[in-house]
C-alpha cells in the first residue's frame, strides 16, 4: 500500500524549487529592465499599487510642513515678502530687457530663416522624496503624465539645472540628477565658449568634465552653462563651476571636477522645462525637388 | 546543554492580519523619504526574515518576491533587484528556521546579520554588473543596525502570541 501524507503536511514545491522559480523571474525582469527597458509596463502597474503606500509614508512629512507653514510667524512672512519684492525690483529691468531682447532675437531669427525656438509650457513641481537607492541619484517629483510631462524634459531650480526627467508615471515622475553616474550634459565655458560634456558619478556629488585636453583653457572658478547643442537642455542655463583641475603630463586629458550650481537638498520647488518645440525643417526637405528646376532655369538663361 | 533547559513557551497561533499589518508598517518605514541617509536599517527585510523563521507556512519566498518588487518600484531601483535579494533572504531564513529557535536572541541576531549581509552583497553584485559604481562600505551599515534591532523586534512581534497567560489565571500555561 502506498502511504500518502495527510494534506496538512503538504507544503507544495520544495523551497529550492520555489527559489529557483522566483530568482529566474527576477533575473528576467532585471535583464529586461536594464538592457532593453521592456519592464516599463510592469513598473507602471506596480507603481500604481505602491502609490497609496508612498503617499501614506509621505503623510507625516506633509503634515509637518503644513503645520510648520501654519505657525511660521507673520513677521517672518513679511520679511520674506519684502526681500522678495526687493529682489523682483532688482530683477525687473533685466526682465524687461529680456523680453525686448527675446523679441529682437526672434525677429533676427526670422530674418535668418533659422528655426524659431517656440517657448514651451513649463511645469512647476515639488520634490516628493529621493529614492532609497544608494547606487543612483534620483528624486521623485509630484507631477506626472497627467500634467503633460514627458521623459527627457530638463528640470531646473532657481539657480541652475538639476537634471532630467527619465521616467514618467501617472502622478509622479522620476528625475535623474546630474550627479548620477549615467547622466551626461553638454556644457560651455561661459568665459570663452569652450564646449565640453560633463558626466556624473564623481565622488561627493561632483561632476566630471571628461576629454578636455591637458592644456585646455579652463580655470578654477569658471562657470559652465548648457551649450544647447543636444537639443534637450536650452542653452545658457547655469550648471556648475570648476572646483578642481588636475593636469597630469602622463595623461592626454586633464581631470576636471565641477560643483553643481543647483542643490536638490536645499529646495523642494523645481521647474520642469518643456522640450524645445521645433518647427520641421521645410527648406532642406524640398531642396532635392527644386534643384533640377533651378538647373534648367540657369541653362535657359545661358 | 543549558540551551535546552530554558523553558519553552507555547505560543498562540499567529494571526494573518497581524502579519500583514507588521509587513505593511515595515514597508512604510522603508518608503519614508530617507534621502540616502547612511545606515538606515532595512526593516522590511528584518520583518520578512522574522515571519519566515516563525511562520514558514504563511510567509515564504513568494511573499518576499512580491514585497521586493514593490520596493524596487517605490525606490526607483532596478526592477527585480530587491525581489531577488528578498527571495534569497526568505530561502535562507527558511533553511535556518528550525535551528535558530535553539539559540538565545543575541545569537539569533548574529544569524540574521549573516543573512542580511548575504542579501546586500547579492544586491551589490547585481547592481555592479548592471553598471553602477560601488557606493562605499557604509552601504553595509544598515544590516548591522538591523541585526542589533533583532531582539527588540522579535520581542515585539511575538507579543500578540504571548497573551494567553494574562487572560486566564487558572490555566497552567
Amino acid at each position: 500500500m502506498e502511504y500518502q501524507p495527510p494534506p496538512f503536511f503538504n507544503r507544495g514545491p520544495a523551497p529550492l524549487v520555489r527559489l529557483a522559480f522566483f530568482v529566474s523571474v527576477a533575473i528576467l525582469l532585471m535583464v529586461l529592465d536594464a538592457r532593453f527597458r521592456y519592464a516599463e509596463s510592469v513598473r507602471q502597474v506596480v507603481a500604481l499599487a505602491a502609490y497609496p503606500l508612498q503617499r501614506i509614508a509621505m503623510a507625516p512629512f506633509d503634515l509637518f510642513h503644513g503645520v510648520a507653514n501654519y505657525f511660521s510667524s507673520t513677521a517672518a512672512l513679511q520679511e520674506e515678502n519684502a526681500a522678495l519684492k526687493a529682489k523682483q525690483l532688482r530683477a525687473a529691468p533685466e526682465m524687461l530687457r529680456l523680453a525686448a531682447l527675446q523679441e529682437e532675437n526672434n525677429q533676427l531669427r526670422r530674418l535668418l530663416e533659422a528655426q524659431e525656438r517656440l517657448p514651451g509650457k513649463s511645469v512647476f513641481a515639488e520634490i516628493l522624496y529621493a529614492g532609497r537607492d544608494p547606487f543612483s541619484r534620483k528624486v521623485v517629483i509630484d507631477k506626472g503624465s497627467q500634467n503633460g510631462l514627458q521623459a527627457g524634459q530638463p528640470v531646473i531650480d532657481d539657480v541652475g539645472v538639476i537634471g532630467q526627467v527619465t521616467r514618467v508615471y501617472l502622478l509622479m515622475s522620476e528625475v535623474t540628477l546630474l550627479s548620477d553616474k549615467d547622466q551626461a550634459i553638454p556644457l560651455q565655458v561661459l568665459r570663452n565658449g569652450l564646449r565640453a560634456v560633463a558626466y556624473g558619478g564623481a565622488e561627493g556629488g561632483m561632476l566630471d568634465l571628461r576629454f578636455m585636453a591637458a592644456n585646455a583653457d579652463i580655470r578654477n572658478g569658471d562657470t559652465l552653462v548648457t551649450s544647447g547643442i543636444d537639443g534637450t537642455y536650452p542653452p545658457g542655463l547655469p550648471v556648475a563651476t570648476v572646483a578642481r583641475i588636475e593636469r597630469d603630463a602622463a595623461y592626454a586629458f586633464a581631470r576636471i571636477y565641477l560643483t553643481p550650481t543647483a542643490g536638490t537638498d536645499r529646495y523642494r520647488q523645481v521647474l520642469v522645462l518643456a522640450n524645445e518645440a521645433r518647427s520641421p525643417p521645410p527648406a532642406e526637405a524640398e531642396q532635392p525637388l527644386k534643384k533640377p528646376s533651378r538647373i534648367k532655369r540657369s541653362r535657359k538663361r545661358e | 546543554m543549558d540551551l535546552q533547559q530554558q523553558p519553552q513557551r507555547i505560543l498562540l497561533p499567529a494571526k494573518g492580519s497581524f502579519i500583514v499589518l507588521t509587513i505593511a508598517l515595515a514597508l512604510l518605514f522603508n518608503l519614508l523619504p530617507w534621502r540616502n541617509t547612511v545606515g538606515v536599517p532595512d526593516l522590511t527585510a528584518a520583518v520578512l526574515a522574522f515571519w519566515c523563521i516563525h511562520q514558514p507556512r504563511k510567509v515564504g519566498i513568494g511573499v518576499a518576491w512580491t514585497l521586493g518588487l514593490l520596493l524596487d518600484v517605490g525606490n526607483n531601483a532596478l526592477i527585480g533587484q530587491h525581489a531577488l535579494g528578498y527571495s534569497v533572504l526568505a530561502f535562507l531564513a527558511l533553511a535556518v528556521h528550525r535551528r535558530i529557535h535553539w539559540f538565545p536572541l543575541w545569537q539569533q541576531a548574529l544569524h540574521l546579520l549573516l543573512l542580511l549581509l548575504a542579501t546586500q552583497a547579492l544586491t551589490l553584485v547585481i547592481r555592479m554588473v548592471a553598471g553602477a559604481s560601488f557606493p562605499g562600505w557604509t552601504y553595509f551599515a544598515g544590516s548591522f543596525i538591523c541585526a542589533a534591532l533583532w531582539p527588540a523586534l522579535s520581542f515585539m512581534l511575538l507579543l500578540p502570541q504571548r497573551q494567553a497567560e494574562m487572560k486566564d489565571e487558572n490555566r497552567p500555561i
